[in-house]
């Protein structure tokens, strides 16, 4: 650490262009504050926008006032009805918020399996993961384990371990070549397949109305949604939130693959172990509250790379923020189109996603 | 002029009875050399003896049998040894900034966020190796002796006493090879770094190294000063074809024999 000291200690010995460096250099490890604050603008516009629409469409301002007068402290005349404060708080924030969470969620697990696989086309739909998660949560679901307190909940645990047998099926197939991008997602194909087979047996041995709620639950929807979720995936999001973000940087020293991440004095074996279990993990807890949706992990994470930065440092945050917003918006639609009834909001974000997969894919591999 | 890794005033490294062996085939066989502080050591020898993993070895990224230790019987780690690979990866959209940066990796602390010192030392390797104007380039977009320079700084940035370089120049045009080796001698002897480096022109190795290290199917054949171990039998033997080493105005000139027609 001497050495390194006697290097900051070092006089300048002009002004002018050492400056000029030293500012793109700080610059460049500085916190993106004005994307990071587009995207809490861009969750604050879509809660807005989601809390006011729907079946009911409840006045801005009321809303605003309402959520204002909630906070601590403040103390307004929201000038909504009870019926309108009813649905607000009972029907409209709930599903919001939790509209946020799996967002976030999905955003953030795909933007960290694309940088631990090296992988644009990662996304946990695309790998299997979703699937996985999707059958171990329908066979909790269907023998009855539908028990836990809180984040401790059967169904997110088995979501869990299916999603964790999926990625190392999927990672197994595809044995050394990651970070070609066919040959990963074909992986993940025959792993989905398997898995979406297996959940259709497990399907046809419940009962016929069990399987119709649960068939629902499976297409992906914020529907049923109350408090009670939030609270589940909450707190996954927190943790392994955080654990991701503080990881991110390592992912950047992995996109010069392996062998010379090992030289810098990376472990790469350790930071995928971390990296693939607390992004299985987030993905299992969002598709046990909310079933699968697609494409969201996919999308988000190359909405920032294009506008933003390639860095695994800004993708990995934004893409929560970018996903939440995105879902938030999505599930208004969901809410809207087919008014009175509901089209799930999984079958939306699949119409999105899959013409920019497709779209992905056209640009070819200059883009990947 | 700054110094960037400081020297420690003993031998750098020693290897003992170095053994790598892949499957059944055994590639490098009991590999004994040292290499002292400030030292250049040139390993040299024909395609597949075994150089780059012998780079390999020393810089643990493949598993080997024997020893290979720092001054004070240390296994050397990302701190001590940086390499330079012979065709390194340059992702896609990060900046030349960000990509020296990645050399700072062994030092950074528990959240791994980047202190001062990790971004006022990038600037000064940066500015060293004159890649200043080069700060926001993307690494994808730069011609091959730029590349190079800046896969150095990244090296350099790692703050490590040893360098490791795989054939550092062999994509690079003549003017391109002499600048890059120049500058790692220049760093050498400003900053006391000790450099082994594989390298395939046996003329420049003559020049450089201080010493070379003639390594034939993971074994070495000779061991010495330039002068020593670039003998004209010796080569054309190792390499299988007959060469012809000359001396011109002092320097060792190792050439193809001339085609009979």
């Amino acid at each position: 650490m001497d050495d390194q000291a006697q290097v900051v200690a070092q006089p300048r010995v002009s002004v002018g262009p050492i400056e000029l460096l030293d500012a793109v250099v700080d610059k460049t490890f500085r916190l993106p504050v004005l994307a990071l604050f587009g995207g809490v603008a861009a969750v604050l516009v879509a809660g807005v926008f989601s809390a006011t629409n729907g079946a009911a469409d409840l006045p801005v301002g009321g809303v605003l006032r309402a959520l204002l007068d909630r906070v601590p402290l403040i103390d307004i005349d929201s000038t909504l009805n009870s019926r309108q404060a009813g649905i607000l708080f009972q029907i409209r924030m709930p599903r919001l918020v939790l509209g946020l969470l799996v967002g976030g969620a999905l955003g953030m697990s795909g933007g960290a399996y694309q940088g631990v696989f090296r992988n644009p086309l990662a996304d946990p739909y695309l790998l299997g993961v979703s699937a996985g998660a999707g059958f171990g949560a329908v066979l909790a679901l269907g023998f009855g384990l539908d028990l836990g307190w809180g984040p401790f909940d059967a169904v997110t645990a088995a979501a869990f371990v299916g999603s964790i047998a999926a990625v190392a099926a999927s990672s197994l197939v595809a044995r050394g070549s990651w970070s070609s991008p066919a040959t990963l997602l074909l992986a993940g194909v025959a792993i989905a397949a398997l898995f979406s087979a297996s959940q259709t047996y497990a399907l046809q041995r419940l009962s016929e109305t069990r399987s119709r709620e649960v068939l629902s639950w499976l297409f992906g929807q914020l529907g049923t949604s109350g408090w009670e979720q939030v609270w589940i995936l909450g707190p996954y999001v927190v943790v392994c939130g955080a654990v991701l973000v503080v990881h991110a940087r390592h992912l950047d020293v992995l996109r010069v693959g392996d062998d010379e991440a090992r030289a810098l004095g990376l472990d790469p074996a350790r930071v995928r172990l971390v990296v693939i279990g607390a992004a299985s993990l987030l993905t299992a807890a969002a598709v046990s509250v909310s079933g699968l949706i697609a494409f969201v992990g996919l999308v988000v994470p190359h909405i920032v790379r294009l506008l933003v930065s390639h860095s695994y440092r800004v993708i990995v945050p934004m893409s929560a923020l970018v996903g939440a917003a995105f879902l938030a918006f999505v599930d208004v639609g969901s809410r809207t189109l087919v008014a009175p009834s509901e089209l799930p909001v999984g079958v939306i974000t699949a119409f999105v996603g899959a013409p920019f997969f497709g779209w992905v894919l056209w640009r070819g591999r200059a883009a990947l | 002029m700054t110094v960037i890794a400081a020297a420690t005033g003993q031998a750098a490294l020693r290897c003992r009875s170095v053994a790598v062996v892949f499957g059944k085939s055994e590639v490098l066989h009991r590999i004994d050399f040292d290499l002292s502080e400030g030292e250049w050591l040139g390993i040299i020898g024909p395609n597949g003896a075994g150089k780059s993993t012998l780079l390999r070895a020393i810089a643990g990224l493949t598993h080997y049998e024997g020893t290979v230790a720092l001054h004070g019987g240390r296994v050397p780690s990302a701190t001590d040894v940086a390499l330079v690979p012979q065709s390194p990866i340059l992702p896609a959209g990060m900046t030349v900034t960000e990509y020296v940066m990645l050399g700072r990796t062994a030092h950074l602390g528990w959240l791994s966020r980047e202190s001062r010192s990790d971004r006022s030392l990038v600037g000064l390797v940066l500015r060293r190796l004159d890649l200043a104007s080069f700060a926001e380039r993307l690494v994808s977009e730069l011609s091959g002796g730029e590349a190079q320079r800046v896969v150095l700084a990244r090296a350099l940035a790692q703050q490590a006493p040893i360098l490791l370089l795989d054939e550092p120049t062999s994509a690079l045009d003549l003017g391109h090879q002499m600048a890059v080796l120049e500058l790692v001698d220049q760093l050498r002897q400003q900053d006391g770094l000790s450099v082994i480096a594989a390298m395939h022109d046996l003329t420049t190795a003559g020049r450089f190294a201080d010493r070379l290290v003639l390594v034939e199917q993971g074994t070495v054949v000779d061991c010495g000063t330039p002068a020593e171990v670039l003998r004209q039998d010796q080569l054309s033997e190792v390499f299988r074809t007959p060469l012809q080493v000359r001396v011109l105005d002092g320097e060792i000139v190792v050439l193809p024999s001339p085609r009979r027609i």
